[in-house]
Formats: C-alpha cells, structure tokens, sequence
C-alpha cells in the first residue's frame, strides 16, 4: 500500500481534529434539524435517519427478493402442482418432500397428497421455483419471519404453504 | 442558625442532585447524540405505560438492571478493597463540585446567599487534591481484583491521570496569573471586567492557548475516549474488568460526573463562569455607555442560567469529541502529554508572564 507521510498541519493534529468535530457536528445539526422539524410536524421533511423502525415500519422489499415458498392453487382452490419431483430433485438442500397421489380428474395425472417443506433445511435458492414446469411454486409472500421453539414446527405443510 | 444550616443544605443538596442528575441524563444524551451524528435514531424503546419519551427511560432501565445483576468479587480478590475502590473513585469527583461558584450572591429576604456551597481561597487547590485523589480508586479497583489485565489498566490509568494533570496545572498558572487569585469565586467575578471596554476579559480570550490544552488535558483526566485506555470499553479491558451490577455502573457514573467536572471547571476558567457579557449587579451595561435596569434576584438567576447553559454546552462539546475520534495508542498518548501539551503549556505560561511584566 502507498502511504504518503503526514504533512505539517496533519502532524499538529489540532486543525484535523476540527476538521472531524465539523463532520460530525454538520450531521448532528441536520440531522436535529430534520428531527426537530418532524416532530413538529412538518412530516413532508426528509427523516433525519436512515433507520426502519422495524416491526412498525419495514424496508420495501425487491419484486424478485425470495421470501417463504407458496404453493399456487387452481381456480376451484386445489393446488396448481402435479407432484413431477422436479423441485424435490432441483432442490441442492433437500428440504422438499413430496408424496404423490392419483387425481380424480383423468386430464390431471397426479397431485401431491403431502407436499413439505423443511425450512430449517432451505437455503433459500429459489431452484424449485426455477424447475417448476407447472408455475405451481412461488416464493413471493413476503414472509421472512420465520421462527420456531422446535425443529418440527419448521416443517411447513401443504395446508400452511396453500395458504 | 437554623437557617444557615439549612440554606447551605438545600445547597448542597441542589448541586449534588444537579450533579448527578446531568451525569444520569450524559448516558441518556450520549446515546442519542451518537445516534443523531451518525444518522441513526439511537435507544427508543423504554417506556411507562406507553410513554417512551424519546428513549428517556432508559437510563431508569439501565439502573434497574444494575441493581439486579450478580455482584460478583473475585474469588482471590480483597474483598473489602474492592467494594471501597468505586466509592472512592465516585466520592472524589464528587466533592469537587463544592467548590464552584454556580451563580454570584443573591439578595433573598434581606440575606445575602453566595452561589457556591464553599468559597475556599483555595479552591482551585482543593479541586485539583481532589481530581487527583480519584487515581486512588482507579488504582485500588485494579490492585484489588486481583487479575493482571485489571491491574495493568489500574497501572496505565494513574500513569496517563497523573502525566496529564502536569499541564492541567501549568495551564491553570496562567489564569492564576492574570486574574491573580486561587479562590474560583474571584477568578470568575475578575471574567465580568470588559478588555478595552467592549470586549469580555474571558479566559479564552486572554488564555487561548492555554484553554486549548487544558481541555485536551481534562478530557484526558475523564478517561473516555480519545484518552480511553484505562478502560478500553471495547477490547483492550481496563481496571474495572472484574466489576459487575452496581458498582461497575458506579464507575461508568464517575466518568460522567468528570465529565460534567470538567466541563464547570473549563467554563469557570475560561468562558467566564456564571458571568454574562454586559450584565452586572444592577442590570445591562451596553457597550454605548446605555444602562438597562433589572432587579438583583433577576440577574443572579439569568447567571446561574447562563452558567447551567455554559456547561451543558460543555458536556456536549466532550460527547461530540468522545464520538468523533478515534483512540490513541499508549505511545501516541504518552508522546501527545509529555512531549507537546506539556512543552506548550510551559511555552504558554512563559508568554504570559512575559505580557504580565511588560503590561505592568
């Protein structure tokens, strides 16, 4: 690394100390400006900081952020997937497990009779939303507060998912 | 008599519980005056019954959770010692306050009531034995835990304590000088005179440089950053390692009441204590020669305002340095203390002297 030696009024140390204390002290006084001028009510002010108060208030997420999976349904409310394994064998962590069963309707081959997901497995990878054929798996809820006292409340079923 | 004795009580008590009520609310404005420099909103959470007072009730909070954590003593440790070190340490910040003027005498019911619980000719004597005396509590909580981390951060405490209260005390010679008395009601009253008769005979201005260094110097005494390494919060681990609950929160304490000592100290000295420009005893001395009347009682609680004023401004002048710099290294400390501060605090009082001679 180049480092150049400190000049003179560097090494007194006195003038670039004030250099600091006018950074600092400039955001302190427009940031209780702004503060200041919210309180009082003027919210058309830009905040004077750039924290989320979290559970009041959250951050936008992106369109394409991958949040909690949910299974797509049909128009009379069954699930859009056809138990083909794809995402089950996509999937790097293998957290999918699926059970197939045998629709009733002869244009529909099969349906999932259980269809789980352990998020304390996932890795968030979004590959069974790529390997999807059927547009039935998305992970666009939103959801990423995801929290549980055991293991097995991890493990999200195909009701919770439909949902 | 009677009296007497309780006019000074409710002194005493006014100062002691201003005191460390400033010192409570410093942790509060602390967190909050980082948080505003560095645009973030700082602890809001705490409330009453809802009432969150902008994160006020933290510091309620904070003292709560002292009182009910372990108090834990070193196993090996001198158990008498280590109780007795905060104590010390808190006890001698404190008493210092007793000698600072506050406000000049005020006029009250036919008594004459000096602002300032002591008005010893020595003052200025008395507060240094006594900002000095607080070495022992560093040093006794890092002997008395018994641990070599803690020991050394006793150790290095008193060294950078005592190399830094060398130029506190030849920077204080200057202001002896030209104001030519010890007692800090008379250094502060000699303030209220005019330099060529429009400009306030502050410290800073007859001192600059002195009020510089002595400021550098206290912060130094406070032990907080830039000059943090007895404590060293974050990694380095100073004397009060081995304390925990109340008596470490004790210690935290005492940074804040040198910090609001300091802060009185520097505005006593150098920006004219209770004194406002142009105002005296019997109202405002315009710089036109115009005189606005105001009753006595009036003008001795706009000074004590005014100084209230002065040292919060201090207070927040010392939490703007502690979260803008960065800390020195041992060897950058030592170097800053005894090879510039010093060498300029004597080059300063020299200057002074030789101004004193030829102005007489």
């Amino acid at each position: 690394m180049n480092r150049r030696d400190l000049n003179f009024a560097e090494r007194l140390y006195l003038s670039e100390v004030f250099k600091g204390l006018w950074l600092t002290s400039g955001h302190f006084f427009s940031n209780m400006k702004k503060h200041l001028a919210r309180q009082l009510g003027f919210t058309r002010i830009e905040k004077g900081a750039v924290t989320f108060q979290y559970p009041e208030e959250r951050r936008p997420f992106s369109p394409r952020y991958r949040s909690r999976h949910r299974l797509t349904q049909r128009e009379d409310g069954s699930p859009r997937c056809v138990a083909c394994m794809m995402c089950e064998t996509a999937c790097p962590a293998r957290c999918i497990y699926i059970v197939a069963g045998e629709h009733p309707d002869p244009n529909i081959e099969k349906y999932p009779a259980r269809f789980d997901i352990d998020l304390g497995v996932c890795v968030f990878c979004g590959f069974c939303v790529e390997a999807c054929p059927e547009d039935a798996i998305r992970m666009d809820t939103g959801i990423v507060e995801i929290a549980a006292y055991s293991r097995k409340e991890m493990i999200y079923h195909i009701e919770d998912l439909l949902q | 008599m009677i009296v007497n004795i309780g006019i000074e009580l409710a002194k005493v008590l006014a100062v002691l519980i201003g005191v460390l009520n400033l010192a409570a609310i410093l942790t509060w404005m602390e967190r909050k005056q980082s948080a505003v420099m560095q645009d973030r909103i700082g602890a809001n959470r705490a409330s009453i019954f809802g009432f969150r007072m902008f994160g006020l009730f933290q510091v309620l909070a904070d003292g709560l959770k002292m009182f009910v954590k372990e108090d834990f003593i070193p196993a090996q440790g001198h158990r008498f010692l280590h109780g007795l070190a905060p104590f010390v340490a808190a006890f001698f910040a404190l008493i210092g306050f007793a000698a600072i003027p506050f406000g000049d005498t005020i006029h009250l019911f036919g008594r004459e009531i000096p602002l300032q619980i002591i008005d010893l000719n020595v003052g200025i004597l008395y507060i240094f034995a006594a900002m000095s005396l607080g070495i022992y509590g560093v040093v006794l909580a890092g002997w008395a835990s018994n641990n070599n981390y803690a020991f050394l951060g006793g150790m290095r405490g008193s060294s950078q304590m005592f190399s830094y209260e060398v130029t506190i005390g030849a920077t204080i010679l200057g202001v002896l000088m030209i104001f030519e008395s010890m007692s800090l009601q008379q250094i502060v009253r000699a303030q209220g005179q005019l330099l060529w008769g429009i400009v306030p005979k502050w410290g800073v201005i007859v001192q600059p440089l002195g009020c510089i260094l002595f400021l550098v110097a206290g912060i130094a005494e406070t032990k907080r950053v830039p000059f943090d390494l007895p404590e060293g919060e974050s990694e380095i681990i100073g004397f009060f390692v081995e304390y925990s609950s109340m008596k470490f929160g004790l210690f935290m304490l005492t940074d804040f009441v040198e910090t609001v000592l300091i802060a009185a100290l520097v505005t006593t000295l150098f920006f004219g204590g209770w004194q406002v420009p142009y105002l005296m005893a019997d109202g405002w001395h315009l710089p036109g020669g115009t005189l606005l009347a105001w009753p006595q009682w009036l003008v001795a609680i706009t000074q004590v305002i005014a100084y209230a004023i002065k040292v919060f401004f201090f207070c927040w002048f010392m939490l703007l340095v502690r979260w803008t710099l960065p800390r020195f290294r041992y060897d950058q400390l030592m170097r800053l203390g005894w090879q510039m501060i010093f060498p300029l605090s004597i080059l300063n009082l020299l200057a002074t002297a030789v101004v004193i001679l030829l102005l007489n």
